[in-house]
């Protein structure tokens, strides 16, 4: 009688151990609400690249490389290890065993090259194709004139050799960024062109319901590979819902994040009142808010006139404008970016010398120019700052307000945008390497019709000392890679092709209920936050 | 049912019923004294404040240079708070300011110029067009009337905000532009509206009475229809006043009127929409100085509306 | 009538062409780029080359044209650019919702202005009648995004009677659809009191009031039936206009209505979806005018179908 009753406790206490031990470990639970305005596009991890799916599709696929959490510092991640020739032209990846997809199947290298080849396929539509052009054999086979990729090489189950045509300092990077995140061709060629919205993968989380124009529901994977995440049970993303009202749902308790930030209305209430502010996590981004200067178009190519333009923007003032919700830049990388330059000071504000520079290149009364930004909010306001700051060295601006897509293609085509206002369409970096500053937006390989150079910059220069840089590839040389670009954005600076404005930093509003260290709510990497890594406080 | 066409309409207008002539010996007036529009009007105060505020608005807005205490494009440093945040009404900016810390004042006496010119003009262009269109396709019927109104269906169901967008990048933006828009764009609703009123007032028996003795066309169009278009004329032509000066709002926000930094009401309200609940001040200024706008063309069109009409005669205010 | 309903399709189909036509060859006079938007930041020359080549984009515009038609003619309205989903999916997801908007707006708009104007009418020049005409300018003149966060931030969130926005019950509906009566019932007040006011002056009503009928009567039978004209043209144009969305509305209540759909495609020119909203839109505002156009004949007997 006695061993059964024990054996009845027993089994009780068992029973009801999850209930009251502090579940730290699998799957705490709880659902998470996070608010979106617009609809979230797809999750295809070939195609997605909007800031909103872009941390979502982190949780639902993985590549062979991520980054520690609320850091920039790559690890391995579907791969255990990986090796580098060299020469610096071949990573060879080992991968880890027993990662299984959300249908079930094990992870194998044969994945990774159908991956990679299904993004530089030209039916994917991937815009992610341009970051692998540099594996050997991948120009050819986006052309059709071979059948798969040479330089993908699948030596064993586990293993995959990737061979460049050129060492790329930034290669690694490239495998941690979505396009690269592995995907199973079963699912892909059953889905069709709904994989998007029916997406395989083998990460923390699986889609559960998705309903379009109302709610996306993430529900954990219990077979994810890293053991203990993710914390929550479920993430439920509301689209269509207007800032100042998620804002409001917020207050009362019904959502855990703003998804698009805090509404600027609010934004100086919040961050002044005793109980809102302590929910608001704060953080950098690999952010800068610029004004290009077309290198093309009279009479910005004189850099004289340039640099009297950098001189003549007030960035405190038109911080103040944005609530102090950045910090003036003076330089072309953010802060966060390895390359920074703590020392280098830029450009002063300085009314004075920039009409004298003005003076010297020929124009001592000024003269007229165009200014496009894009007409979110709070972009037309800066624009107008701007404005007003090179009227009062004589420069006339006429200001055009567009549609973002406007604004886009008038800034790609040659010879007709002057100054640009790159906000609401500013560089936020793709990965946290300082060439990704330079390749799309400032080298001369960039510019053809459609470029995102809007400066037209081309400084051959410049463009070896980068290609050199590039080629330093072995981790021992991060430091002297990190001291280059140093010197390189420096080179650019004096050309003056930009007006660096502010950086923009992160406030992440989420609710009482939300723990875990705050740098995941400020994750340089993953925005809003980092999905997998957040948590219910008290589960 | 026994309506006379000729007294009732307005072919008698209230000038023309000056009596041939006064008795002149002095004795008891027989015929009634000349009865004037603003006789009419004399006898509405609301239509006289309404005149009295137009008035005002238009000299304002042609004199806003010398009326207005600042430079409506200034962005004073001191018109924010250090974080940023715009002022309310105050002593040195009565109105406060907007969020680029100019004062609203300023930027609501500059912006009158193109809220009236847009409220009016564009409107009245608008209305214009509709009504000749509507009001001919429900008079004639037939095929004019099958394609008119089909034209009309066919402008209605037109993305106007697209061809916005277009216009936005094609062309130099300007004010008259968006006039061009608005006009383009608005006169399929009040079409539609006179179009079936015209349908049933074409049905009646004075109209038929007036084509059958030999009144040409356009008269019947002018003595005999338009006064009874009149009060529908007036609610659009009021009510519209609102809705034109947002609709400008939302073209150059697309980039096809003003630019920034030029003043408008709309364009203000459009801005600071967000800011709603942290600076009323910014959405109820405007806002009001638009509602009276409208609220004083309809009162003193309500006015001439009564002196006008035919039906009112000898009724009384 | 069944003629006359027929010849109207015919119209109809004729406009939706031309309608379709006219919208195709806007959207590329636009100077934007889809092939561009989709490829993004970091895309190359080469892929923005590829993927303007596979959405067939690189083609003559005709040929796009004719091959759109060809599609429609099968009933494939395309597939996003942007979210690659079909847009007779993305259209069918939203369709209830803009309907209940649809159906909620004009209801409280000839809730809130209908009453209003018919007792503006008699008893005009009162302060009622003053009353009236002011809220109908208030309504109309207030912006509607203001409108509708008063409204959530007064009945929703200080005090919550209604949910904060969003989409599923009734209740969802209720402040939504408040916000468009609001907004548009000052015009159906105004119409209705002016239509009211001219025939309550007219001469057979005052020789119906004389031969004695009761005043209710005369009102209701006479001056309502006329003053109803147009109560329907206006009920016909907000059927085609609130069904093509309302995107403020949409935007501030969380209501997935097609509106929301359609702004969101222009930002990016998602030249497929805008093509079907402008269709779905196009539909709506014909059937629109064409349900007025056979009211009125019920209404007014001298109209006859035209």
């Amino acid at each position: 009688m006695r061993g059964k009753a024990m054996v009845v406790m027993l089994g009780l206490v068992l029973a009801l151990l999850p209930a009251v031990t502090p579940t730290w470990g699998q799957g705490s639970g709880g659902t998470m609400i996070v608010t979106f305005k617009d609809d979230i596009s797809t999750l295809d991890p070939a195609i997605g690249y909007d800031w909103q799916n872009w941390s979502i599709i982190k949780s639902i696929s993985d590549g062979l490389m991520d980054y520690r959490p609320a850091t920039t510092n790559l690890v391995p991640h579907l791969a255990e290890s990986f090796k580098v020739s060299p020469d610096g032209r071949t990573y060879t990846f080992r991968l880890r065993r027993g990662v299984r997809f959300h249908t079930g199947r094990e992870v194998v290298a044969g994945d990774v090259k159908y991956t990679l080849e299904r993004v530089l396929n030209p039916k994917t539509q991937s815009p992610g194709a341009g970051f692998y052009g540099g594996i050997k054999g991948a120009k050819a086979f986006s052309e059709g004139k071979a059948g798969e990729v040479s330089g993908i090489k699948v030596a064993d189950k586990y293993t995959v050799g990737i061979t460049l045509d050129k060492p790329n300092a930034a290669f690694l990077h490239t495998m941690a960024l979505n396009f690269s995140h592995v995907v199973p061709k079963e699912a892909v060629t059953k889905a069709g062109a709904d994989f998007g919205h029916k997406p395989v993968g083998t990460g923390a989380f699986m889609v559960k319901e998705w309903r379009l124009g109302q709610r996306l529901v993430l529900v954990r994977n219990p077979n994810y590979f890293l053991r203990g995440r993710p914390f929550l049970d479920q993430i439920t993303f509301q689209v269509g819902v207007e800032p100042n009202v998620a804002f409001l749902r917020l207050q009362r308790k019904e959502v855990d994040i703003l998804g698009d930030g805090i509404p600027s209305a609010d934004f100086v209430k919040v961050m002044g009142n005793r109980t809102l502010s302590p929910l608001v996590a704060v953080g950098d981004q690999l952010q800068t808010g610029y004004v290009t200067i077309n290198t093309q178009v009279e009479p910005l190519n004189d850099v004289r006139i340039r640099r009297a333009l950098n001189m003549a923007i007030d960035k405190s003032r038109i911080v103040r404008i944005i609530n102090n919700r950045a910090v003036p830049a003076n330089q072309v990388l953010p802060p966060l970016m390895p390359g920074y330059d703590k020392a280098y000071t830029g450009y002063p504000f300085d009314r004075e010398q920039a009409k004298k520079l003005l003076a010297e290149a020929g124009y001592p009364s000024g003269f007229r120019t165009t200014l496009y930004a894009n007409n979110t909010d709070p972009n037309p306001r800066i624009a107008q700052a701007i404005q007003q700051d090179l009227a009062a060295v004589g420069v006339k601006v006429e200001l055009k307000t567009l549609a973002q897509s406007t604004v886009i293609e008038a800034g790609g085509t040659k010879g007709q945008a002057p100054l640009i206002w790159s906000g609401g369409m500013a560089w936020i970096a793709d990965y946290p390497d300082p060439n990704n500053f330079y390749w799309p937006i400032l080298s001369c390989d960039a510019l053809a019709p459609g470029t995102w150079n809007w400066a037209w910059y081309c400084n051959r220069d410049v463009e070896k000392m980068v290609a050199d840089a590039d080629a330093m590839v072995q981790p021992g040389q991060a430091a002297a890679r990190a001291a280059k670009f140093q010197e390189i954005y420096r080179k650019i600076m004096s050309d003056a092709p930009w007006i660096p404005v502010f950086n923009e930093r992160r406030y992440t509003m989420h609710s009482a209920r939300l723990g875990g260290a705050q740098g995941l709510f400020v994750d340089p990497i993953h925005i809003p936050v980092h999905y997998d890594e957040v948590r219910l406080i008290g589960k | 049912m026994n309506a006379n066409p000729v007294t009732t309409s307005p072919s008698a207008s209230p000038n023309a019923a000056a009596p041939k002539a006064a008795s002149p010996s002095g004795g008891v007036r027989l015929a009634p004294r000349r009865i004037t529009l603003w006789t009419r009007l004399k006898h509405h105060p609301s239509a006289l404040f309404g005149l009295f505020f137009i008035g005002a608005l238009i000299t304002i807005a042609l004199f806003a240079p010398w009326v207005a205490p600042y430079d409506p494009s200034e962005q004073f440093t001191e018109g924010l708070t250090i974080e940023g945040r715009p002022l309310a009404p105050n002593a040195h900016f009565w109105l406060g300011t907007d969020l680029l810390g100019r004062d609203l004042l300023s930027r609501l006496i500059y912006g009158a110029r193109i809220s009236l010119l847009i409220g009016v003009v564009a409107n009245g262009a608008a209305l214009s067009i509709g009504t000749l269109l509507g009001a001919t396709a429900g008079y004639f019927q037939g095929w004019i009337g099958i394609i008119f109104m089909r034209f009309t269906d066919l402008m209605m169901a037109f993305p106007a905000l697209i061809l916005a967008i277009a216009l936005a990048a094609i062309l130099r933006p300007s004010l008259w532009i968006v006039a061009l828009v608005i006009a383009m764009v608005n006169w399929v609703w009040i079409a539609r509206v006179i179009y079936t009123q015209v349908l049933s007032i074409s049905r009646r028996e004075f109209i038929d009475a007036a084509r059958v003795i030999g009144v040409p066309t356009p008269r019947i169009f002018w003595r005999h229809l338009f006064p009874h278009l009149l009060p529908t004329l007036l609610v659009w032509g009021t009510l519209g006043i609102s809705t034109t000066v947002m609709f400008e709002a939302s073209l150059s926000f697309l980039g096809v009127g003003v630019r920034p930094p030029t003043p408008s009401w709309g364009g203000t309200i459009n801005e600071s929409q967000s800011y709603f609940l942290e600076a009323p001040w910014l959405v109820a200024f405007p806002g009001i100085g638009i509602l009276v706008t409208s609220l004083a063309f309809n009162l003193v069109g309500d006015a001439m509306r009564d002196a006008l009409d035919p039906t009112l005669r000898g009724q009384g205010p | 009538m069944t003629a006359y309903v027929l010849r109207r399709v015919v119209q109809a189909a004729i406009i939706l062409l031309g309608v379709s036509l006219l919208t195709f060859l806007l959207l590329f006079a636009l100077p934007a780029d889809p092939a561009r938007m989709i490829a993004g930041r970091s895309a190359t020359v080469e892929t923005v080359a590829r993927i303007r080549a596979e959405l067939g984009l690189d083609r003559p515009l005709a040929v796009q044209y004719a091959r759109y038609l060809q599609r429609l003619a099968h009933g494939d309205l395309g597939r996003s650019y942007a979210q690659k989903v079909e847009v007779a999916e993305l259209l069918r997801s939203r369709l209830a919702a803009t309907f209940f908007l649809m159906v909620g707006g004009i209801f409280f708009e000839l809730l809130i202005g209908l009453p209003a104007g018919l007792l503006a009418a008699v008893r005009r020049r009162s302060r009622f009648d003053r009353a009236v005409m002011l809220g109908a300018f208030l309504g109309v003149s207030a912006p509607q995004f203001v409108l509708g966060l008063l409204l959530l931030y007064l009945l929703a969130y200080t005090v919550p009677v209604f949910p904060l926005g969003g989409y599923g019950t009734p209740a969802h509906l209720i402040l939504p659809a408040v916000t468009l009566g609001i907004a548009g019932g000052g015009w159906y007040a105004r119409m209705m009191r002016s239509a009211m006011l001219e025939v309550i002056h007219q001469d057979y009503v005052r020789t119906a009031r004389a031969k004695g009928a009761d005043e209710a009567r005369v009102l209701t039978r006479h001056a309502l039936r006329n003053a109803l004209l147009p109560v329907v043209t206006l009920i016909g144009l907000d059927f085609g206009t609130f069904m093509g969305g309302v995107v403020v509305v949409e935007s501030v209540f969380g209501w997935p209505g097609i509106g929301q759909l359609a702004w969101q495609a222009i930002q990016i020119v998602d030249i497929p979806v805008i093509m079907g909203v402008v269709l779905v839109s196009a539909v709506a505002i014909l059937l629109g005018n064409l349900m007025a156009d056979l009211a009125y004949p019920l209404l007014d007997p001298r109209i006859r179908y035209g």
